[in-house]
């Protein structure tokens, strides 16, 4: 290597006053080694990428015949699309639930471990041991768990009650409460985690002078503990949002998007205009109907910072 | 102020540094101190339930013959133990093959990961050369992208590599190469590298090292901490990811176990079926439990910087 040679230059008196900057800035060919892996990787799985889909949603692609400039055409096919509509309306709904059963859960959970005196690891143990099981794995056995006749999992603790047996992911209707009762159940530990860790930097002088004011338990929640966590619950409830809108692998292996579309995401649709076997190979409606998701969900995120920037920063 | 002491008495008080939402006060009244615990105890059950309950169940049907576990799934104990099933996961479902696909697929994309993070994060901390700025807001501004965007231009990219037209198709290469490009592993590491103490640094110059023998040596070496951290995510990525191994990796030989569990569902009995379930989640909680332990020792560096 060159930098054999460094120590000379590193000790000589002109390099001092700039130090270790002009030092390893010398040494072009070093510094170009070591970036070569982000250059060549972010290059070509990132930045080319993220460029191409743009081209691609302006073209007609399909591997078999060269590509060929189409405008607009592939939004026009997707916007045309009765799926696109329906997509659109089955991931809006999908948000809507997880967020109605998914997202007050963890915090519930959160507050209520903050408080235990004994088991505390046991308690955050046994939330996070969902997320721990890979989510290919929770898929199937929750549909195994769904089965749709009297002898199902489910089917057969409703019967003991005299309920059922419901169709779980047989029926439009129940498919997607199903699918997000999956869903909530593989993710709540991890949000749960993190509401702890949150909790923790409460200042505890802050229920001191509650209690002063003769505050109850509910008020000191309702007064000092969720305030405290504004900025926290913004963020993951963005997060949540966005993942949501992203949704997959759990209707994909659940549903497969049935029945008759009723759990058909936007993901769903991409992968169906880009692999699936029906309509397979259109890249470039996918290549559009993924930019419009991403443009959608940019949009979004910063109106959403835009509307809570005052809550989430004042507390 | 007035310090409030613990009660002598009481075995159950407080620990006084870290109070919580309910006061020593609170905790004296029998009626609160009553239902606060029958809250716990609720959430305890509940937890063990929803947790445990579906892990176990699992665990049982994994050496249940199909017959009973369809006829009476909920039924506490199982008629016949079939531990047999356990044996054919290996025998007619060769598991093995997979969570070895599972497990390569894991450290090439680790390695990628963490080589592309350390030198882009000591190119872009230390070394800083001339447009390093831009460079990194090129990086940070890929975060900003949602993967859905990535999906299909990435898997063009793949199927016929730009430039050296090579196709990555059904190789490692297809997972482990664009799992180097995360954003998020060169900003933390980055910014880790940001707050390495500099006189350090200086004093290796001094000592005759070069970019290399300082990276190799002495960064590196100081950052166990992050680097496990990046570690760890990227090994937890590799394991749920679906999507993308599913797209890229079609033929058997190269299927990791998420791919190839989907696909057993159709072709074998369901008692094999869930027992290689069990099989497939034996692996990452056995990992939890070990890593749990990880997490708590972190402080490795303040040693670092006295030597």
């Amino acid at each position: 290597m060159s930098s054999r040679a460094e120590p000379v230059t590193a000790a000589s008196g002109v390099h001092k006053r700039r130090g270790l900057l002009t030092w390893v800035s010398r040494d072009g060919l070093s510094t170009f080694a070591f970036l070569l892996p982000l250059l060549l990787i972010f290059g070509t799985f990132s930045w080319f990428p993220i460029v191409r889909s743009f081209v691609m949603s302006v073209q007609h692609t399909n591997l078999v015949s060269p590509p060929t400039w189409v405008g607009l055409d592939n939004f026009a096919t997707v916007l045309s699309d009765p799926l696109f509509g329906k997509s659109v309306a089955n991931t809006i709904y999908f948000a809507l639930l997880a967020l109605i059963i998914g997202y007050p859960i963890p915090l519930a959970l959160a507050v209520i471990m903050s408080e235990t005196r004994r088991f505390k690891g046991l308690y955050s143990a046994l939330a996070y041991l969902p997320v721990v099981v890979p989510p290919v794995v929770a898929v199937l056995l929750w549909k195994v768990f769904y089965k749709g006749g009297p002898n199902g999992a489910f089917n057969s603790i409703l019967g003991n009650v005299g309920l059922g047996p419901i169709q779980w992911l047989g029926d439009a209707a129940m498919a997607m409460p199903a699918v997000v009762v999956e869903a909530t159940w593989a993710a709540f530990g991890g949000t749960v985690i993190i509401y702890l860790a949150a909790l923790l930097s409460v200042p505890p002088e802050l229920y001191d002078a509650a209690e002063v004011d003769g505050a109850s338990i509910l008020q000191k929640i309702r007064y000092v503990t969720l305030p405290h966590m504004r900025g926290i619950l913004f963020i993951t409830l963005i997060l949540q949002l966005i993942a949501t809108a992203q949704i997959f692998t759990e209707p994909f292996l659940l549903t497969e998007g049935g029945p008759a579309n009723a759990t058909t995401t936007v993901l769903l649709l991409i992968y169906q205009y880009g692999f699936g076997s029906s309509l397979g190979g259109h890249f470039g409606e996918a290549a559009a109907l993924s930019l419009m998701l991403a443009a959608f969900l940019g949009v979004f995120t910063a109106v959403y910072f835009w509307l809570t920037r005052s809550w989430s920063t004042e507390s | 102020m007035k310090l409030q002491l613990p009660f002598r008495h009481s075995r159950k008080s407080l620990p006084t540094a870290q109070r919580g939402i309910i006061s020593l006060a609170d905790w004296h009244k029998r009626r609160i101190r009553w239902s606060v615990q029958s809250l716990h105890a609720v959430t305890l059950i509940g937890l063990l339930i929803v947790g445990l309950g579906p892990i176990l169940w699992l665990a049982k049907a994994a050496v249940t013959p199909t017959q009973d576990t369809l006829r009476q799934p909920m039924a506490l104990w199982p008629n016949g133990f079939n531990l047999d099933l356990l044996v054919q996961t290996f025998t007619k479902v060769h598991i093995e093959r997979f969570f070895m696909n599972t497990v390569w697929i894991a450290i090439g994309s680790w390695l990628c990961q963490i080589t592309v993070a350390t030198s882009a994060g000591y190119a872009l901390s230390v070394l800083r050369p001339r447009g390093s700025r831009i460079l990194y807001g090129m990086i940070l501004g890929t975060m900003f992208v949602p993967s859905v965007v990535l999906l299909v231009p990435l898997y063009l990219t793949v199927l016929d590599l730009p430039l050296v037209n090579i196709k990555l198709v059904d190789t490692f290469w297809a997972v482990w190469l664009p799992a180097g490009a995360s954003a998020f592993n060169v900003v933390i590491i980055k910014r880790f590298f940001d707050n390495l103490p500099r006189e350090i640094f200086e004093a290796a110059q001094v000592d005759g090292a070069g970019p290399f023998r300082l990276f190799w040596s002495i960064v590196l070496p100081m950052s166990r901490p992050i680097v496990g951290v990046v570690s760890v995510f990227a090994v937890i990525a590799t394991w749920k990811d679906y999507l993308w191994p599913k797209l890229v990796l079609p033929s058997l030989a190269v299927q990791p176990l998420s791919v190839r569990l989907p696909d057993l569902e159709r072709g074998i009995q369901l008692d094999l079926f869930l027992a290689s379930l069990a099989v497939a989640t034996l692996f990452p909680i056995a990992l939890f439990l070990m890593f749990q332990r990880m997490f708590l020792s972190g402080g490795a560096l303040s040693g670092a910087i006295k030597g």
